[in-house]
């Protein structure tokens, strides 16, 4: 009987971890499909953006009270995880609590403190739980968030109330242990056999262990890869002033040419270049990291002045749609082996030319986003598709070009009064 | 004003300390005019040596390139470099956050380097420096102002501090809006949005804002920035509180109360 649910474990230890590493290699295929874009620079202040964004979560703490309870799940959950060392120990060796004789009275302490992180990652997670379905907190209410986000976003608060009560109930079954917040559960036992209590220990503990392998398959397809995503995304966030827009070398030799002709080839064989980004194949795979890594929290959208006085544009929305994209194109290189065109693109289907209109380039989401994701980056990348590959202007932006052109100046005003004010 | 150009100065086989970039707003806009002489007051009664483009001047670029015509960016930015390259261009002030930006983090990767200051933060160093004297008692001493921070001075580029010290040295009471510093809301010209009509909505940014800096109840709203000047300005105006409430650039705030 042990022999059997050791090599049961075995089996469906390399099935789930198996399962997980092919999607995520998939999911590294599909966010490669984006443009190359070296960036290996300053290593270490690329380490220290990790240790504060990531690990430290600094910008998290900007609104406190989610911060705590966020707190509480993330460190819980990565200080949980040592028990699952001890659980895939078990497992394998067919032994239960195969730590404990070694770690001598240290063993209980260790458990104890796992169970208070326990009690602490359930209050966390049904604080979330009440944030969303009760008190609707206006950012987990928006129009992008309806249907299967939110459903995502309770799935995950779900599983992880059942994990951490699957842990808590298992040591309470425990008839050998009497730890910190588990022993206050035995009642529920009373009147139960010791073969029955047993048997619904290993209930427990084989629920526990499936439950997390669930999880990391879920991952994938969830909001909540940012548990995963968001150390590299950090790591590959941007250094420089968040006011620097990327330049276009494309278009340096173009303009060149254009101030001096003579210096232009007389023809060129180069493959026509397309400006900006109408695809999420357009853009760099940076773009597609953060659109997985992004957990659809919303403090972006929260900080938008366009959302905030009503306008299409929510840059929540941008990273969703920009995932969204990039998963329908991964289906269809599984499908087809390929991504020829569908006929579609991230621009115009997924976002409208309203909601990049509505920008005001302040890069108020791009200081909000707690794991340093540019949604303005996306944003700018189909402008310059909008204006140079369709020329889709407002009549205004048009005027306005034609005066910088001719008058050097945004209005139509003569160049010759430029200095006229040193006169007045 | 008597204010030199490059060109006289080049004529003259001499080179001031630094180039006061005017901005096409500072150099049309008659509201952004008064700050540009406020701003050259201060520069002459400091006796700082500085010179203006003048007609050589160019728009630096930034509504075309922020509406995504990058095509027209790089064409006035090679101009402007071509120029001020020419000049041997080391050290620039702008009185406008957005000429700020372009010029000094993305005029480097197109040719052009140059240690470019917001008008802001020269202020300051003067006034630490003792160069700029204010007068006691100060013209605004005591009155309430709140400060308007600009996306592109703050968020874009850090600058937060300095137009505070700035108002600090004034003795006025600084009162803070909610949303300030990294969280400061943008007056909405931003992104070229100042060239055309709001996309629709249920109201507009600057009134989102003005309302904001008007709860405040200071009766002077500081601003570092001609386009958020003209923004909130247009707000307390829909507010109808134009009588009773200020839009006043820092520089017009210094300029008023020196010595």
């Amino acid at each position: 009987m042990v022999l059997a649910q050791q090599v049961l474990f075995l089996l469906v230890s390399i099935f789930a971890i198996g399962l997980f590493a092919r999607k995520m290699s998939s999911l590294r295929r599909t966010i490669f499909l984006g443009k190359k874009e070296q960036i290996n620079d300053r290593k270490s202040e690329r380490w220290k953006q990790v240790v504060l964004l990531a690990l430290g979560q600094k910008k998290l703490f900007k609104k406190p009270i989610p911060a705590i309870f966020h707190f509480f799940v993330y460190a819980g959950f990565i200080l949980i995880n040592i028990e699952v060392l001890e659980i895939l120990v078990d497992g394998i060796c067919g032994t239960e609590r195969a730590f404990a004789p070694y770690l001598g009275s240290l063993y209980p302490l260790a458990i104890n403190f796992f169970e208070i992180l326990a009690v602490l990652v359930l209050v966390g997670v049904i604080a979330f739980w009440l944030r969303r379905n009760v008190l609707r907190l206006k950012r987990f209410t928006s129009p992008e968030l309806q249907g299967a986000p939110l459903k995502d976003a309770n799935r995950i608060l779900y599983i992880e109330i059942v994990l951490m009560s699957m842990l808590l109930l298992m040591n309470a079954a425990d008839p050998h242990a009497h730890f910190l917040v588990s022993q206050h559960l035995k009642g529920l036992f009373t009147g139960w056999s010791e073969s029955n209590v047993h048997l619904f220990m290993r209930l427990t503990w084989w629920g526990h262990i499936l439950g997390i392998f669930a999880f990391l398959n879920y991952l994938p397809y969830s909001k909540h890869l940012h548990i995963i995503l968001a150390f590299p995304n950090a790591y590959y966030s941007r250094l420089e002033p968040q006011g620097t827009l990327s330049n276009m070398p494309e278009i340096q030799q173009e303009v060149l040419y254009m101030m001096d002709p003579s210096s232009a080839p007389a023809s060129t064989d180069a493959a026509p270049l397309s400006f900006g980004a109408k695809d999420v194949t357009d853009l760099s795979w940076k773009h597609l990291l953060e659109a997985y890594a992004c957990t659809e929290c919303g403090r972006c959208t929260e900080q938008c002045p366009a959302n905030i006085t009503g306008k299409k544009l929510s840059p929540r929305k941008i990273m969703m749609d920009t995932r969204d994209r990039a998963e329908e194109l991964s289906a269809r290189m599984d499908k087809n082996g390929n991504i020829e065109a569908d006929g579609k693109s991230l621009l115009h289907d997924y976002i409208s030319v309203e909601e990049l209109r509505a920008c005001t380039t302040c890069n108020a989401c791009v200081e909000a986003c707690p794991v340093g994701i540019e949604p303005l980056s996306i944003i700018m990348q189909l402008r310059r598709n909008l204006i140079m590959e369709e020329s889709n202007a407002p009549q205004e932006w048009n005027m306005m070009f034609g005066n910088i052109e001719n008058n050097m100046a945004p209005w139509k005003l003569s160049p010759d009064d430029r200095d006229a004010w040193t006169q007045a | 004003m008597n204010i030199k150009s490059m060109a006289t100065f080049a004529a003259e086989g001499s080179s001031p300390e630094i180039l006061f970039w005017v901005g096409c707003a500072g150099s049309f806009d008659q509201r952004a005019q008064r700050v540009t002489k406020a701003f050259a007051s201060i520069l002459e009664k400091v006796g700082m040596s500085f010179a203006i483009l003048g007609k050589e001047e160019m728009c630096t670029g930034d509504p075309a390139r922020r509406s995504g015509n990058e095509f027209l960016f790089q064409m006035m930015a090679y101009n402007n470099i071509q120029t001020m390259n020419a000049y041997n261009i080391k050290k620039i002030v702008t009185t406008c956050p957005h000429c700020f930006n372009v010029l000094k983090n993305e005029y480097p990767a197109l040719g052009g380097n140059y240690e470019v200051v917001h008008h802001t933060t020269l202020i300051q160093e003067l006034i630490n420096e003792g160069r700029i004297q204010l007068k006691e008692g100060g013209t605004f001493k005591g009155k309430r102002i709140t400060y308007h921070d600009s996306c592109y001075l703050g968020r874009a580029n850090n600058v937060y501090e300095a137009p505070r010290a700035v108002l600090e040295a004034l003795d006025i009471e600084l009162v803070e809006m909610k949303r300030c510093r990294t969280n400061g809301l943008c007056c909405g010209a931003g992104g070229a949005q100042m060239f055309k009509e709001d996309e629709p909505g249920n109201n507009r940014i600057n009134f989102e804002r003005s309302e904001e800096a008007l709860a405040t109840g200071a009766s002077i709203i500081a601003s570092n920035c001609p386009f958020c000047t003209t923004m909130l300005s247009d707000g307390v105006k829909k507010f109808e509180q134009e009588e009773q409430v200020q839009i006043m650039d820092i520089a017009e705030l210094v300029a008023a109360s020196l010595k």
